[in-house]
């Protein structure tokens, strides 16, 4: 049930609130009730073929030959598909905001690299007779070693998963193996510190599980374009993902969606859309590519394997003054959405706490385990489980209560948090009073009188002097490249990246750029103007070779993406 | 391939298809007859989106051999409501915000619907075990069940 608490906060909010809090129709709810909300399924077409996947039935192995011949003679089957006809068999979905390498096939041609992978695509007059197609299609595999674990796939010798990223990790700023976050001194917090506990954390894949399982039907339509009915989660992603895939300008494909039977994430990676379509253009006929149920649980991306390892350095009186965390993301064989996953991660970290130094590293592991991809949270939710679990212990270490450890170490209004932003609007300080009171929970006076809107700031809002990894100091105050203070909107600036020059280098452990001098204070003093002779204009940029705009706006998580 | 004969009266009309062998009775229902309420969740009669009413008992069309129907009567989700009235059902799902997506809302009201026919006024603990055939991944069982008991126990909703 919904309470709100209008105590708190109560002189921040506007409370002439219209919609919040007030009971409000969804609009689909009566479809839903009365069974007639069109899902993409419950469209019927003329002439409608079925498509399944001829998958891989090795985690690693290289392809020797595909025999199509019995498959052709099958009855009811009217075209078959093999990567090679598929325009662009390339791709990665955060390609559409240039982060990242296309590696991964929409058909394997010359290697599987997880078990379910799909190699060939029967099209067929019904289910079955694709499915009976499917038994008959002969794949000759050589198997391959595979690697499942994260720490496993970073040694030394363990077999290269995915060829665009040989080291078996995703590859950030075209130059970086992981994402590191540094903040302060650890190394000499956790000499100061009473107590250091380190322990390690591991989460499963979770299927997200939507009772609708995945797909799309595609058809031909007037004017050259075709009309797909797809439950995918972001549509006019799913249409750009397909455009390119299929090399169509996009005013070629006329989605229609929004109506997911349930998704969690589970429903953006546009694997089905791309076939469908492209069997609707080879056919001339509507195609509908659907999983089973087996095919969503085994094949479609879940939420990835976690691992944590956290270090903190706490007081006998709960303060904690050092986190170090490492942090592997299990992508599976391909990247989908892991590497934005990991960027998140280290943007939450150290959690909803205010602590004076902090250490991260976060992978982005290839594996040959099903790609991974987005499900509620994903990259924030995995690492809360950790951190959530370390605070309880960390309490239990120091005889505290775990609802006073957490208060105690709440962020606040004017913190600065290990992203070197500010915070504002904290709220964690309410949250633990109130769940204590719901729970019966006893809590301290000192604790009930605490609150997020007093406490903070201070010298919680300085940034303090920061040791690299190579024994350098970043001075206090020190933010990254391109990154202002709150509240002040970054100025369009010329990007030029360079393309990563073949063959790869191998990856570096993330070097440190030279301490550069700090960037202009917030409240600099103009300088005096003075009779001089006109400057020219600072040189433009030199001429971009590849416009490649939106592949460092979207990695600089720390810069101008404000939560 | 061999076709099988099939008559039944589904939601009050009488109905001949000749079905495939080995087809089930939700693809029939969702193909043949075209009446889309039942939903293909996962074919292993595991999720309870494909339930259907025969004879008034809650079964899972997706397992079921549409052979298995011949001669019966099947009830669907899509006749709930009749000449614009929805049933109780219906209108105690909506107040009590007991479907997100959808997806297993024809399911779950028919699950609802046999337990009602038989037990007007069932306890929360014959409400959770009527719909334990039903899984549901958006809003939690919670509103349903509450929607469930209020249909049963709101007279004027029972009569709306």
């Amino acid at each position: 049930m919904l309470e709100f608490r209008k105590d708190l906060f109560a002189n921040e909010r506007d409370d002439n609130l219209n919609e919040v809090g007030k009971p409000t129709q969804r609009q689909d709810m009566a479809g839903h009730v009365t069974g007639r909300t069109p899902f993409f399924d419950d469209h019927r077409l003329d002439g409608m073929l079925h498509l399944k996947c001829v998958r891989s039935p090795h985690h690693s192995a290289r392809i020797r030959s595909i025999d199509v011949s019995a498959a052709e003679r099958s009855p009811g089957v009217r075209r078959i598909l093999r990567g090679a006809d598929v325009p662009v068999n390339l791709n990665t979905l955060l390609s559409l905001l240039a982060f990242g390498e296309d590696d991964e096939p929409s058909l394997a041609t010359d290697q599987v690299r997880y078990k379910g992978e799909p190699v060939v695509a029967i099209i067929a007059d019904s289910e079955r007779e694709a499915w009976e197609a499917v038994s008959k299609v002969r794949v000759a595999y050589d198997p391959l070693p595979a690697v499942f674990d994260v720490e496993e796939a970073l040694k030394p010798g363990a077999p290269s998963v995915n060829p665009v990223y040989t080291r078996n990790t995703f590859t950030y700023h075209d130059k970086y193996d992981h994402v590191k976050l540094r903040f302060g001194d650890v190394e000499r917090a956790f000499q100061e510190a009473d107590f250091v506990l380190e322990e390690r954390y591991q989460m499963s894949p979770i299927e997200q599980a939507p009772i609708e399982t995945n797909g799309a039907i595609a058809a031909p339509e007037v004017n050259d374009r075709y009309i797909v009915y797809t439950c995918a989660q972001g549509l006019f992603f799913s249409l750009d993902t397909t455009a390119k895939i299929l090399d169509l300008p996009s005013n070629k494909l006329h989605f229609i969606g929004g109506t997911v039977g349930g998704g969690f994430g589970g429903k953006v990676d546009s694997l089905c859309e791309p076939l469908a379509v492209l069997g609707a253009m080879l056919t001339g006929r509507p195609v509908r590519y659907v999983l089973n149920r087996i095919e969503e649980m085994q094949v479609s991306a879940p939420r990835g394997a976690e691992r944590h390892y956290i270090k903190d350095g706490v007081m006998r009186d709960g303060r904690i003054i050092a986190r170090k965390m490492t942090v592997y993301f299990d992508c599976g064989a391909y990247t989908r959405l892991t590497s934005y996953g990991a960027l998140k991660c280290v943007a939450h970290l150290p959690g909803p706490y205010t602590i004076p130094n902090v250490s991260a590293d976060a992978y982005c592991v290839f594996t040959n385990r099903i790609p991974a991809t987005a499900m509620r949270g994903f990259g924030v939710t995995g690492v809360d489980f950790a951190i959530e679990c370390q605070m309880d212990k960390l309490a239990h270490l120091i005889g505290m209560d775990p609802m006073e450890f957490r208060i105690v170490n709440a962020y606040r209004d004017g913190d600065v948090k290990a992203h070197r932003e500010h915070a504002s609007n904290t709220a964690l300080v309410e949250c633990v009073q109130v769940a204590a009171e719901k729970a019966s929970w006893p809590l301290s006076d000192a604790a009930r009188a605490q609150s997020s809107l007093t406490g903070g700031g201070g010298e919680r809002a300085i940034i303090p002097d920061t040791r690299l990894d190579d024994g350098g100091v970043r001075p206090a105050g020190w933010r990254p490249e391109g990154t202002l203070p709150p509240g002040t909107r970054a100025p369009s600036r010329p990007q030029v990246t360079p393309q990563p020059s073949a063959p790869r280098p191998p990856p570096i452990a993330a070097p440190q750029p030279t301490p550069a001098s700090p960037p202009p204070a917030q409240e600099q003093v103009p300088a005096p103007a003075a009779p001089q002779t006109p400057t020219p204009p600072p040189a433009q940029s030199q001429p971009q070779s590849q416009p490649r705009y939106a592949r460092t706006r979207f990695s600089t998580v720390f810069g101008t993406r404000r939560r | 391939m061999p076709k099988t004969p099939v008559q039944f009266r589904i939601n009050g009309t009488d109905k001949a298809v000749f079905a495939d062998g080995g087809q089930s009775l939700l693809d029939v229902i969702r193909r043949e007859v075209g009446d889309t309420a039942p939903k293909y969740g996962c074919g292993q009669g595991t999720c309870g989106a494909c339930m259907v009413l025969i004879d008034g008992e809650p079964h899972l069309s997706c397992i079921l051999l549409a052979e298995m129907a011949d001669g019966r009567s099947i009830e669907t989700a899509s006749n709930l409501d009749q000449g614009g009235q929805i049933h109780p059902l219906q209108d105690a799902f909506m107040t009590h915000f007991a479907a997100q997506c959808g997806f297993c809302t024809p399911g779950m009201l028919m699950a609802a619907k046999a337990l009602l026919d038989k037990v007007p006024n069932p306890t929360r603990e014959q409400v959770i075990d009527a719909i334990s055939d039903n899984l549901c991944r958006c809003t939690g069982y919670e509103p349903i069940i509450n929607a469930i008991l209020d249909a049963a126990q709101n007279p004027s909703r029972r009569s709306a």
